[in-house]
């Protein structure tokens, strides 16, 4: 299974991704400039967090116009996994491949901490090394993480168990019923604000980050298996 | 404006205009004779932005002199973008701490973001990729709304920088006292690592070679920065705002990596930050260094704004830009490395062996000086210096130990003083993460990021306690750079190497000068005897508001190795059952203790006292039982005393407390701001092994799992008695409170 890390102009912590991948989960991982991209070539898509195009306009408005989106669109729509992590989530959000939008934090400042989270649904192919209801913790580090959808689209998460994280005791930055990452319809596109590739190493300050790349991982190989 | 506007060589020595370009009228004659005839305008400006404190070190050069600058790891002194150390494995750190404080003072978002934009400039155009961020900064007591404002927009400018271009800040330090009030330091330090062969140099050499500008456009913003930094900022006269530079951290991300992958190019020769004085600094400095001269066309500098003259594009301080030297003949090359980023690369001049700066514009030669002339050889001063009064009748006073009424009050008083209080609310607004290498992030003694590939750490800090400076500058000098090694090995680290960041008033007060040279006769001794040289540094005069200078804060930026990770040791309690070892003894040392500020509104009488052979024999016990896996936390004594160390190490270890007795007087045993202290806490297993290695330690009390604090006297009779709770909360909420209480 081969993994791209997506890169734009400003996605800083590409390497984070690339080193999670590489050297812990120890899978096949590439990073891609967004301009240099051929994703056919690959099983899983990754886009980082930092701050695309400087987070100008909006965090992730000016990575939707990047040539590299339409190919995106397509590999989603394939059904092959896509994940966003924070500034990622956010540009899966403004490319229409996930509901919602972000508003800046309640607090009006960027703010980064530990998030206690509650797995909602680990039937997904993104959490199932996961048990639903577990709680892990996650950094976080953003300035928009307050994610907001109308009640519609609430109702309609909830129903086809597409809040996949919840923040436990709530969200301080005014994320709507407490969301912390939610799933496309199809189930393969995750985005979600914590930084599951901040925590895959004891010595940085956790590894309950690690089931879900591990998750991947595993249903991306029987996929293969069972297709072969 | 066109040039035809500027006034005339003639006009300006008759009209005595270079004295509003802050030159002296020494100063000017000096220049009239190096060049022998009158400058122009543009010239005159080159010389008064070169010749000023921030660029030439005029009044500071001869105590610089006096830092103790070399060692064996130490691969780049003082004089580059920052300095360089060894730390084997063919890797190197690079580091600098500078200041941002006029332009903070006056637009702190901006300032402050700018401040962190520079010096990552500074570490990159090494040719090292920044790693870590820390900062040190000071502000007025949160009392007044301006303080407040500066405080808060200060804060969210510096972190929004690094958190978009995405470097971690790992630690720092924010004091608050009204000697800066209106007057905020903010300093910034960032750290680099580099494999020794990208080691890259600020050089203009061999004649014929391409001159090329990199980065952003030139725009009229910040100009003549270096001289308004090196000047008092008025803050009633808002009519002479100077234009301040803005900073882009999307585009310096963008510069960042492009420079990254020049330097592994062997086109490149020599490549600077265009920092204070923008082209002009970089291209003289860069001209004399090398001994070489270099010959410009300005009609080729990329500009933002229309009509620009050679005085505006000279003088300009826009940011994320950088001047670069290749071979001739690989201009293309890089051009093209630079396109990919969306940014301009233009050869704008060459390298000449006449040592000239000599400068084109329409046709034109508009500046034609010698390149050392600007640099090398700007004037040094010897300013006068002279012991102020209240030193002696301070070193005359008496230690004498405040009474307080209640010790646990007292001690709740001084957790809620935004000095010792937490500063969760600052570092929650830093990404302390990125990059994925952050072992120890900020709240404990200093931040550790792992070296990747390695077993080894970088730890790192900034430090500065300038109230027992400003009442004894040299032993003042020596507790602040002992404090910064303290704080390393409390991490687990072996301090390596510091850069310093001398904040003062105006060096044209005897009285400020003699702070200067006695706090660098104190720093010197201090890193000489702990084994940290200065690699690098800066220097920021005239921090004063109305004639009034801040208290002098010589900040000192520490980096130390940890030579295996196991060894990272942080500040909170591990588990119920370890022993609580203090180490060093305990005096009745008040002078410019927290609580004497606390409780008189002022300070006075003598700084703490320190020997420095002790402290570096401390240092060198504890380190050695941490790296012998004996010590399971370790914090030093700051601010506040053993009562503030001990709660610090409850703060955060859940469900933990501590039962202790001490000796002697109750308020100098808790409070007093003693030097040389620390307090560790050990297993009980290890307890044997632990004494044998540090022979000043000294148990005095056992880690509990009460989520209590109990202090004892000698006779067993309470002195303090709460819960870990109702100190942290009172410690937690003092700063948000402090911001919104006031309203």
């Amino acid at each position: 299974m081969k993994f791209a890390v997506l890169t734009f102009p400003g996605s800083s912590c590409d390497l984070d991704m690339f080193h999670a991948i590489n050297d812990i989960v120890k899978a096949d991982v590439e990073c891609l400039w967004h301009t240099e991209v051929d994703l056919s070539l690959f099983d899983a898509v990754l886009i980082p967090t930092g701050a695309a195009y400087g987070d100008y306009l909006r965090p992730g408005a000016l990575a939707k116009s990047s040539s590299v989106i339409s190919q995106l669109q397509e590999f989603a729509a394939s059904g092959k996994p896509v994940l966003g992590v924070g500034n990622g989530f956010q540009i899966l959000v403004e490319a229409g491949l996930l509901p919602g939008a972000f508003l800046m934090n309640t607090s009006l400042k960027f703010r980064s901490g530990q998030a206690k989270l509650s797995v909602q649904n680990a039937e997904t192919i993104f959490t199932s090394e996961y048990e639903t209801g577990q709680e892990i913790t996650l950094p976080f580090a953003h300035a928009y993480g307050n994610y907001y959808v109308d009640a519609e689209t609430l109702a309609q998460l909830k129903d086809n168990k597409r809040i996949v994280f919840t923040y436990v005791d709530g969200n301080e930055d005014g994320s709507t019923d407490a969301i912390a990452g939610v799933l496309n319809e199809q189930g393969n596109v995750l985005g979600m604000m914590p930084l599951p590739e901040r925590a895959v190493e004891a010595i940085i300050g956790g590894t309950d980050g690690l089931p879900l790349f591990q998750s991947i991982l595993k249903n991306g190989s029987e996929q293969h298996v069972s297709q072969a | 404006m066109s040039a035809k506007h500027e006034p005339t060589a003639q006009q300006i020595k008759e009209e005595k205009l270079y004295l509003q370009l802050g030159m002296t009228e020494e100063e000017y004659e000096r220049a009239c004779s190096m060049i022998g005839r009158l400058p122009n305008y543009t010239e005159t400006g080159l010389f008064s932005a070169m010749w000023s404190e921030h660029c030439s070190y005029k009044s500071s050069k001869p105590i610089l002199r006096k830092f103790p600058t070399e060692g064996t790891r130490v691969l780049q002194g003082p004089g580059e973008g920052a300095g360089i150390v060894d730390i084997g494995d063919n890797q190197a750190v690079v580091f600098k701490l500078e200041s941002h404080n006029s332009p903070s003072a006056i637009e702190p978002f901006i300032g402050a973001a700018t401040g962190a934009g520079g010096i990552i400039r500074d570490v990159f155009s090494m040719g090292a990729r920044p790693v870590a961020l820390v900062n040190s900064m000071r502000f007025g007591d949160l009392t007044d709304a301006r303080d407040r404002y500066l405080f808060e927009e200060a804060v969210a400018g510096i972190a929004s920088y690094g958190n978009i271009i995405g470097i971690p800040t790992i630690a720092g330090e924010v004091q608050f006292d009204n000697s800066y009030s209106k007057r905020p330091l903010v300093n910034a330090m960032a750290v680099g690592l580099l494999n020794h062969e990208d080691i890259q140099k600020g050089v203009a050499s061999g004649a014929g070679n391409t001159v090329m500008y990199v980065g952003a456009k030139t725009g009229r913003d910040g100009i003549n920065g270096a001289t308004m930094s090196s000047a008092e900022v008025k803050v009633e006269e808002k009519a002479e705002l100077p234009v301040m530079q803005a900073g882009d951290p999307y585009l310096e991300k963008l510069l960042m990596e492009a420079c990254l992958e020049l330097v592994k190019s062997d086109a490149l020769i020599g490549i600077q930050d265009m920092g204070a004085a923008g082209l002009t600094s970089s291209s003289a400095e860069m001209a004399s260094k090398a001994g070489y001269g270099v010959e410009m066309n300005l009609d080729l500098v990329p500009q933002r704004e229309e009509g620009m003259t050679p005085y505006e594009m000279m003088l300009s301080e826009s940011q994320e830009r950088m001047l670069v030297v290749v071979k001739q003949g690989r201009e293309q090359e890089i051009i093209d490395l630079f396109t990919k980023y969306g940014l301009e690369a233009v050869a704008i001049g060459k390298v000449t062996d006449d040592k000239m700066l000599r400068l084109f514009h329409k046709g034109e030669v508009v500046t034609e000086v010698s390149a050392d002339a600007l640099a090398e050889d700007a004037p040094v001063y010897h300013k006068k210096s002279e012991e102020p009064a209240y030193f002696k009748e301070y070193q005359k006073m008496e230690d004498d130990e405040p009474s307080v009424e209640s010790l646990k009050e007292t001690l709740i008083a001084l957790l809620q003083r935004p000095t010792i209080a937490s500063k969760e609310w600052v570092y929650n607004q830093f990404d302390t993460q990125a990059r994925t290498n952050t072992v120890v992030a900020p709240g404990s003694s200093s931040g550790v990021i792992r070296v990747r590939g390695t077993n080894k750490g970088l730890a790192m800090t900034a430090d500065c306690n300038s109230r027992y400076i400003y009442l004894d500058p040299e032993m003042g000098g020596k507790i602040a750079v002992a404090e910064a090694a303290r704080n390393l090995v409390c991490s687990g680290a072996e301090p390596i190497a510091a850069t310093d960041c001398l904040n003062f008033g105006s060096p044209d007060k005897p009285e400020v000068f003699w702070q200067i040279e006695k706090s660098a006769d104190g720093i010197s001794e201090a890193c000489r005897t702990l084994n940290a040289p200065i690699i690098g540094g800066n220097v920021s005069m005239s921090n004063e508001v109305n004639g009034v200078p801040v208290y002098p804060t010589p900040t000192i930026g520490m980096v130390g190795i940890v030579h295996n990770l196991v060894d990272v040791t942080t500040t909170v309690f591990k588990q119920a059952g370890d022993q609580i070892y203090l180490i060093g003894e305990t005096a009745t040392e008040f002078g410019g203790s927290e609580l004497q500020q606390m409780l008189d509104g002022t300070i006075s009488g003598k700084a703490p006292a320190i020997d420095l052979e002790v402290e570096a024999r401390r240092q060198q016990e504890l380190l050695s039982a941490i790296q012998g896996g004996l010590v399971q936390s370790a914090t030093d004594l700051s601010e506040g005393g053993l009562a503030i160390a001990l709660c610090e190490k409850a703060f955060g270890a859940e469900g933990l407390g501590a039962d202790v007795k001490v000796t002697g007087s109750a308020v100098s045993a808790l409070f007093s701001e003693t030097q040389s202290r620390f307090l560790v806490t050990v297993k009980a297993e290890n307890t044997k092994a632990f004494e044998k290695e540090v022979a000043s330690a000294v148990t005095i009390g056992v880690v509990t799992d009460t989520g209590k604090i109990v202090i004892k006297d000698e006779a067993g009779d309470s002195l303090i008695d709460g819960t870990v709770e109702e100190f942290q909360s009172a410690w937690k909420g003092a700063i948000p409170c402090l911001l919104n209480c006031e309203g």
